[in-house]
C-alpha cells in the first residue's frame, strides 16, 4: 500500500463522543443519534435542542454541501434549502455552539468544505463550537491522514464508515482508525428511507464486532421505530436522518421532530 | 509524485499526478475503485485485450481517423492548420475510444450493466452504442437542461436501447449528472460498472480514460510526421471539459517540443478561474466559492459545462508542460461558422473552442505566422446545428 494510507494507529484516550456512547451502552441503553441539516430552517437550532430533550444520545448535524454525493433526495433537498437560506459552515458551527445541547455532537459534511476551510482551522472551529466528532463520508481511508492528523491533535473524533462492500482487511483497518463510534452502513446506496434494512445491516455489524469493541451504530436507510429496534438487536445504536429531515422539511417544527424522536426512543427502550 | 522526466506516465498507487488526483469516494465505492484498478492493470498488460480493443476500434469504430490539412483556413489565418478528425469516428466523436475499452472491462469484470453521465450527449450516445454492441444494459444520466438542449441525442440513446434519466437536482447539467451517476453506482455496484466519460473522477478513471484515449495522440503524431516530413507540429490544441480528448492528444506529444494548449469554455475555466479542491472523487482545480461550495459552469456547449477538469491537466498546468486558456461563446459561434465555411467541416461546439483559440491568436506573438498547429477536432457538429440555428436566428449570442 502507499505511504499516504499509512495512518498511524495510536489509540489515545476515548474522546467525548466515544466515552459518552460507551457509558450509555454500559448502562444497557441503545444509542439514538438523530441527524439534522444545519441551517435548513430558521428554527433548526430549536429542533436540535428538541431532539436532544426527546432522548437522543448524540446528534449528527450536517453542514450543507452543493454536491452531496452520498445523499438521497431528502437530504439533498435539505442541503439545497439551507444553501438557499445563505448558510455558511461557520454559521452552522456557531449555531451548534449556541444551542442547548447536552449530548455530544458530530458534524457531517463533505471533504471539500473541510479542505477549503483548512484542516487545522476546521478542527479548531469544531472544538470551539463544542463539536466532538466529524463524519466526512467522501474522505476515504486512503486520503484520511492530513485531516485525521489535525483532528486528532485538536481532539475531534473522526467517525469512519464501514460498508457492506468493505472487504475484511479494510474493516480491520477502518476499525483501527475510527474514533467516536463505527458507522455501519446498512446497505449499498445513498441516504434515504427504506422498506427493509435488517439483514445486510446485521452482517455489517457482525463483521465490525470482530475487530473492535467500540460502539457500532447503523445508519443509511433506518427510518421507522420498528426498523430502529430491529437493527439494535445486533447494533449498539442507530443514526436516523432522512425520516426526521423529511418531517422538518414538511414543516413539523421542533415539536414534530421531538415527537418522532420520542417514538424512536420508546422503540429502543 | 509523478517523475517530471516520465510525463504522463502511470500515476502512483495513490492515483496522484503530482498533487492532484486521488480517491475521494465513500467507503461503499472504494472496493469497486480498487477492483477496477486491478482489472484495468491486468487488461492493459494483456496483449489479447489490446488485440480485441484495436480490432473493434478499427473495424467497428473506423480508426484510424485521418489528419486533414486545412488549406483554405490556413490561408485565411496565416498559420498551417491540421485537424485530427475525431468527428469521423463512429458515433461522431472521440468518446467511442473510451467506451469500447470500458465495455470490454465490464465484460472482464463479469458485470452486466453500465451507467454513464453525459453533458452534450456524445458520451451517452457512445456508451449506449457500446452497450448495444456488447449486449449490456445501459442507463445514462443527463441534466434536464441538457436533455432539452440535446433532444436528438436523447432519442439516439433511446434508439440504441439505453434508458435516459433526466437529472433534476442542482444546476441540472453535467456536474449533477455525475452526482446522480455516482449515487446510482453506490446502489448497484455489484453488477454495474460506472463508465465515466472523461479523465476525471477517482483513481483509476483519470489514468484509465487517458490511456484509452491516447490512441488519438499516437495516431496524430505518426500522421503529422508523414505530413510534416518527420517534424512535429509547433502547437497542439484541444478543447477541455473534463479533458479526455485533450489528455489523449497530449499523451501523444508530451515528449516532443510541441506546445500543448487546452482550451476551456470561458464560463467553466477551471484552470484560469478555479482553485484546488475535491469533487466527484478527485482533487483538482474547481470553480468554487469561499466556503467550498461548487459553482455552476455556464457555456454554450453542454459538453464543457463542468466546473472542474481532470487532475492530470491540473498537474500539467502546475508544472507548466501544458498551457490552458479559454474561449467565450461569441468566439465559439464564429469559429463554428468559420470552419464550416472554409473547410466544409461542421465542428461540435466543444471542438469549436479549440478552433476559436487558434483563430484568435493566429498571427500574434502567441501563435506567429507560419506556425504549424494541430487541432484535435473532438466531434462533429450535427448535434449542435439546431441550437446554433436558433441562436443565430435570434441575431445574437446565447
Amino acid at each position: 500500500m502507499t505511504t499516504r494510507a499509512a495512518v498511524p494507529v495510536v489509540r489515545a484516550e476515548p474522546g467525548t463522543m466515544e466515552a459518552a456512547l460507551r457509558a450509555q451502552r454500559a448502562a444497557g441503553r441503545k444509542l439514538l443519534i438523530p441527524y439534522l441539516m444545519g441551517g435548513m430552517t430558521g428554527d433548526w437550532g430549536q429542533a436540535l435542542a428538541a431532539v436532544v430533550a426527546a432522548g437522543a444520545d448524540a446528534v449528527e448535524v450536517g453542514i450543507p454541501f452543493s454536491d452531496p454525493m452520498m445523499d438521497g433526495p431528502v437530504i439533498q433537498e435539505a442541503a439545497l434549502r439551507s444553501l438557499q437560506r445563505g448558510t455558511v459552515p461557520d454559521q452552522v458551527l456557531d449555531d451548534i455552539g449556541r444551542a442547548e445541547v447536552t449530548v455530544p455532537v458530530a458534524v457531517m459534511t463533505y471533504y471539500n468544505i473541510v479542505f477549503r476551510a483548512g484542516h487545522r482551522r476546521m478542527a479548531h472551529s469544531m472544538v470551539a463550537a463544542g463539536v466532538s466528532a466529524a463524519i466526512i463520508p467522501d474522505l476515504s481511508l486512503e486520503e484520511l491522514s492530513p485531516w485525521a492528523t489535525e483532528a486528532d491533535a485538536a481532539g475531534v473524533e473522526t467517525v469512519l464508515l464501514v460498508a457492506p462492500s468493505s472487504p475484511e482487511e479494510r474493516v480491520e483497518r477502518i476499525c483501527a482508525r475510527a474514533r467516536g463510534f463505527v458507522y455501519a452502513v446498512a446497505r449499498m446506496g445513498v441516504t434515504g428511507e427504506r422498506a427493509d434494512v435488517g439483514e445486510e445491516a446485521r452482517r455489517v455489524v457482525e463483521r465490525v464486532r470482530r475487530h473492535t469493541d467500540m460502539p457500532v451504530c447503523v445508519g443509511v436507510g433506518v427510518s421507522t421505530p420498528e426498523q430502529a429496534a430491529e437493527v439494535c438487536e445486533v447494533a449498539d445504536g442507530v443514526v436516523v436522518g432522512s425520516a426526521l429531515v423529511r418531517r422538518l422539511l414538511a414543516g413539523a417544527g421542533p415539536e414534530g421532530a421531538a415527537e418522532f424522536v420520542g417514538s424512536l426512543r420508546r422503540a429502543l427502550d | 509524485m509523478t517523475d517530471p522526466m516520465s510525463l504522463m506516465a502511470e500515476p502512483g498507487a495513490d492515483g496522484r499526478f503530482g498533487d492532484f488526483g486521488g480517491r475521494f469516494v465513500p467507503e461503499s465505492l472504494m472496493p469497486a475503485c480498487l477492483d477496477l484498478e486491478q482489472a484495468f492493470k491486468e487488461a492493459w498488460d494483456d496483449p489479447a485485450f489490446h488485440e480485441e480493443l484495436n480490432g473493434l476500434l478499427r473495424d467497428y469504430g473506423g480508426r484510424p481517423t485521418p489528419v486533414t490539412e486545412c488549406h483554405r483556413l490556413s490561408a485565411r489565418l496565416g498559420v498551417r492548420v491540421l485537424l485530427k478528425r475525431e468527428d469521423l469516428a463512429h458515433t461522431g466523436s472521440h468518446k467511442l475510444n473510451n467506451v469500447v475499452g470500458q465495455a470490454l472491462l465490464t465484460r472482464r469484470m463479469g458485470k452486466r450493466r453500465i451507467i454513464a453521465e453525459t453533458g452534450a450527449g456524445q458520451h451517452g450516445v457512445a456508451a449506449a452504442t457500446a452497450a448495444a454492441l456488447f449486449g449490456l444494459e445501459c442507463t445514462v444520466f443527463m441534466g434536464e437542461v441538457d436533455t432539452k438542449r440535446q433532444e436528438l441525442n436523447v432519442f439516439r440513446m433511446e434508439l440504441l436501447g439505453a434508458e435516459v434519466r433526466p437529472v433534476l437536482s442542482g444546476s441540472r447539467t453535467l456536474k449533477d449528472a455525475v452526482n446522480e451517476a455516482m449515487r446510482e453506482w453506490v446502489a448497484t455496484v455489484e453488477h454495474t460498472h460506472y463508465c465515466l466519460g472523461s479523465v476525471m473522477g477517482p483513481h483509476p478513471f483519470p489514468y484509465m480514460v487517458r490511456q484509452l484515449q491516447r490512441v488519438v495522440g499516437e495516431e496524430a503524431r505518426a500522421q503529422c510526421g508523414e505530413i510534416l516530413a518527420g517534424a512535429d507540429p509547433d502547437v497542439v490544441v484541444a478543447c477541455i471539459g473534463g479533458g479526455s480528448n485533450a489528455a489523449g492528444t497530449f499523451a501523444g506529444f508530451v515528449d516532443t517540443r510541441a506546445r500543448l494548449v487546452g482550451v476551456e469554455a470561458a464560463g467553466g475555466a477551471a484552470i484560469t478561474n478555479g482553485i484546488p479542491g475535491v469533487l466527484h472523487g478527485m482533487y483538482s482545480r474547481l470553480l468554487q466559492d469561499e466556503a467550498g461550495q461548487i459553482e455552476e459552469a455556464e457555456s454554450i456547449s453542454a459538453g464543457l459545462d463542468y466546473p472542474g477538469l481532470g487532475p492530470e491537466h491540473a498537474h500539467l498546468a502546475a508544472i507548466g508542460r501544458a498551457e490552458y486558456t479559454m474561449a467565450n461563446d461569441a468566439e465559439v459561434l464564429e469559429a463554428f461558422q468559420l470552419l464550416s465555411h472554409t473547410e466544409g467541416i461542421i465542428p461540435a461546439l466543444e471542438s469549436a473552442h479549440a478552433v476559436a483559440w487558434v483563430a484568435r491568436v493566429a498571427g500574434t506573438d502567441v501563435l506567429p505566422k507560419g506556425s504549424t498547429v494541430l487541432i484535435t477536432l473532438s466531434g462533429r457538429g450535427d448535434k449542435d446545428v439546431a441550437q446554433v440555428r436558433e441562436i443565430l436566428g435570434r441575431g445574437g449570442q446565447s
